[in-house]
């Protein structure tokens, strides 16, 4: 195949998950002489300094402010009040914070649903099609990729105006659903949401595909000859000897995918034009709109606490999936 | 004891016909296969950058042909007259500036710091290497929204909240662990027999590293500077909430208030859009043979 085009797809490739498998070589232990024992953690520590001060001990400050009274008076005197767990017992009884969960939930399952669909879907064309479409394909795909997602959430609220968007415009054309135009996608919530769909998978195929058709280029042709001799269907081939092989890196972009897909921000956000209903709140707005709308940073952090809960739980099995893949190629 | 004979050379005969016949059935079913996919991943390629198309096609328009019941699919006429608007916003230039301030300072000081760390998990083993690459992978899993809350407390109380150093900070942290990872791979795939013929020769252990690894792993550090340019210049929501001077905010918040304080003037908007992703696709583009290169070579079973 040509070259250019798997350098393509494995330069977008480039990703934490599949860089372990690139790197063969064991470290060795180091060297006697001064300071072989001090030099890795003097060339650590600016990193890690940086990643613990700006990740690690704001999380923490996070939990410590959910337990706390945080309005814009405390702002001010820069001192919370200590409440306990007042600030949970609220979110519990609340019943639109049990809605902007449960939201949150299905619209994750859906869209790492339809990304993971449509990905792998497109990774098995590009290694189907001849050379010329593979390269305009995974250029296409670095495109939309590198795209800034501000940047195509203008573009798809252009392209879904109700009144002169080119998505009413090609429905109405398609004499399916009547005439659209005029046709508001943002009064009825499960259609919003459709459109945040849309613009979140759009986003997120390219990095997923590109990955999978890198790992996918990897699997040796004569397994899968193999598996044709021996009278496997494609569908069989798929099932049997591709998707087993391919199982550590689908848990991984499995993983990633639900961890950007349950904190969706942006694209609901500026999509609303910085006024979301709470028709449209996930849990990543609601805890947004609580500390910095109406100035309860404490509850607010409640909230962001109980989304970083649920996506540790998503980020355990990615990291160890991760750390396997190294053990396995180191 | 001629008959069989023949008859079996006029059974190959057929064998071989039937056999042609098959072949040449399979490369023609073949060969409609293969159009019919290629067909698949050509609309697969139009819907997928149709939207792009459509920004740069509507940046181009007059706005009568913006605003039309029936689209028009090219632009033509043509003009530049929406780029014109887009610019002579206010705090355009002064938003630029501040996203190149931003950006340039998080590759190098990121790039500087990243090269250091993956130095020291790639080439020692020490005690606590495996807690520090824990920490690396999951700490990318940290979801900022959620940290948006306590930095912007933090840095309220010390009044960095309108400042660009807060949000240099916020994205060195959110680059490095990449950085570490990605640089990590590729020095772990420079044999260490090089630094060792270095050392041999009286270079110091800080000496090798510089002159021998430095220079191998350019195609890496481009790659890895790639990834922290997208990710400060394409960042918005922690931009937006530190930096509440119109004059002090960077590109991304700027588009973003773009629709909300003006309606919706989709040429212009379009026109700003175009202007905000062009450097990302560039930068992408120039580079991608360097960081193509650099990832094969990293490939190559070791």
């Amino acid at each position: 195949m040509g070259t250019a085009v798997k350098a393509d797809a494995e330069s977008a490739a480039a990703t934490p998950s599949l860089e372990p498998a690139l790197a063969r070589r064991r470290p060795r232990p180091s060297r006697r002489g001064p300071g072989r024992r001090t030099l890795p953690y003097t060339l650590i520590a600016p990193a890690a300094i940086v990643i613990f001060g700006v990740l690690a001990y704001p999380l923490g400050m996070l939990a410590w402010i959910s337990f706390q009274h945080y309005g814009l008076k405390e702002l001010i005197a820069h001192q919370g009040d200590w409440v306990g767990l007042q600030n949970y017992t609220t979110l519990l009884a609340d019943p639109l914070f049990l809605r902007v969960v449960l939201v949150s939930v299905v619209f994750t399952l859906v869209n790492v649903g339809l990304t993971l669909l449509f990905s792998t879907l497109i990774a098995l064309l590009m290694s189907k099609v001849s050379r010329v479409i593979r390269v305009l394909l995974a250029s296409g795909l670095i495109f939309v990729w590198a795209t800034p997602v501000i940047v195509a959430v203008d573009i798809w609220q252009w392209m879904f105006d109700y009144e002169f968007g080119v998505v009413n415009y090609l429905l109405t054309q398609m004499r399916v659903f009547g005439s659209l135009i005029h046709h508001n996608w943002f009064e009825n919530t499960v259609q919003g949401f459709s459109v945040i769909t849309v613009i979140v998978v759009w986003g997120a195929i390219p990095f997923v595909a590109i990955t999978l058709y890198a790992a996918l280029s990897q699997v040796p042709d004569d397994v899968l000859e193999a598996a044709e001799v021996d009278g496997a269907n494609p569908w069989q081939v798929f099932w049997g000897v591709t998707a087993p092989m391919l199982k550590p890196i689908f848990l991984i972009v499995t993983s990633l995918s639900t961890i950007w897909d349950f904190q969706v921000f942006n694209q609901i956000y500026v999509l609303l034009n910085q006024r979301p209903s709470s028709n449209f709140f996930t849990i990543a707005i609601y805890s947004y709109r609580e500390s910095f709308g109406v100035t309860q940073y404490g509850l607010g952090a409640a909230i962001a606490v109980v989304m970083v809960l649920v996506l540790i739980a998503v980020t355990y099995f990615y990291v160890r999936q991760t750390l396997q893949t190294v053990d396995l190629a180191t | 004891m001629i008959a069989p004979g023949t008859a079996t050379r006029v059974e190959l005969g057929a064998v071989a016909r039937a056999r042609s016949r098959v072949v040449n059935q399979v490369s023609w079913r073949r060969r409609l296969g293969q159009s019919g996919y290629d067909a698949v991943g050509l609309a697969v390629f139009v819907v997928m950058l149709f939207p792009l198309y459509w920004m740069v096609a509507t940046a181009f328009k007059p706005g009568r042909d913006i605003l039309a019941l029936t689209p028009k699919w090219f632009p033509a006429p043509f003009t530049l007259q929406n780029f014109q608007d887009a610019v002579a916003r206010p705090f355009f230039f002064d938003d630029v500036r501040n996203s190149l301030v931003v950006v340039g300072a998080t590759v190098l000081i990121s790039l500087a710091l990243a090269f250091l760390a993956a130095m020291a998990v790639a080439r020692f083993g020490f005690r606590g290497r495996s807690a520090f690459v824990v920490l690396i992978i999951g700490v990318q899993m940290v979801p900022l929204n959620a940290l948006i809350i306590p930095l912007y407390l933090t840095l309220d109380r010390v009044g960095q909240t309108d400042s660009l150093a807060g949000v240099i900070a916020v994205y060195l942290a959110v680059v490095l662990p990449f950085m570490v990872w990605t640089l990590r791979g590729f020095i772990a795939n420079i044999p260490v027999e090089l630094e060792e013929a270095a050392m041999i020769d009286g270079c110091r252990r800080e000496e090798a590293f510089v002159r021998i690894v430095l220079p191998l792993i350019g195609p890496g550090l481009v790659a890895t500077a790639i990834f922290g340019f997208i990710q400060a210049w394409n960042e918005y929501i922690v931009a937006y909430v530190l930096l509440s001077t119109n004059s002090k905010q960077t590109l991304t918040v700027w588009l973003a208030s773009f629709t909300t304080n003006h309606g919706p003037q989709w040429g212009p908007l379009m026109a700003a859009a175009t202007l905000t992703g062009l450097p990302v696709v560039a930068f992408f583009l120039l580079i991608q043979r360097n960081l193509a290169g650099g990832l094969t070579a990293g490939s190559v079973k070791g």
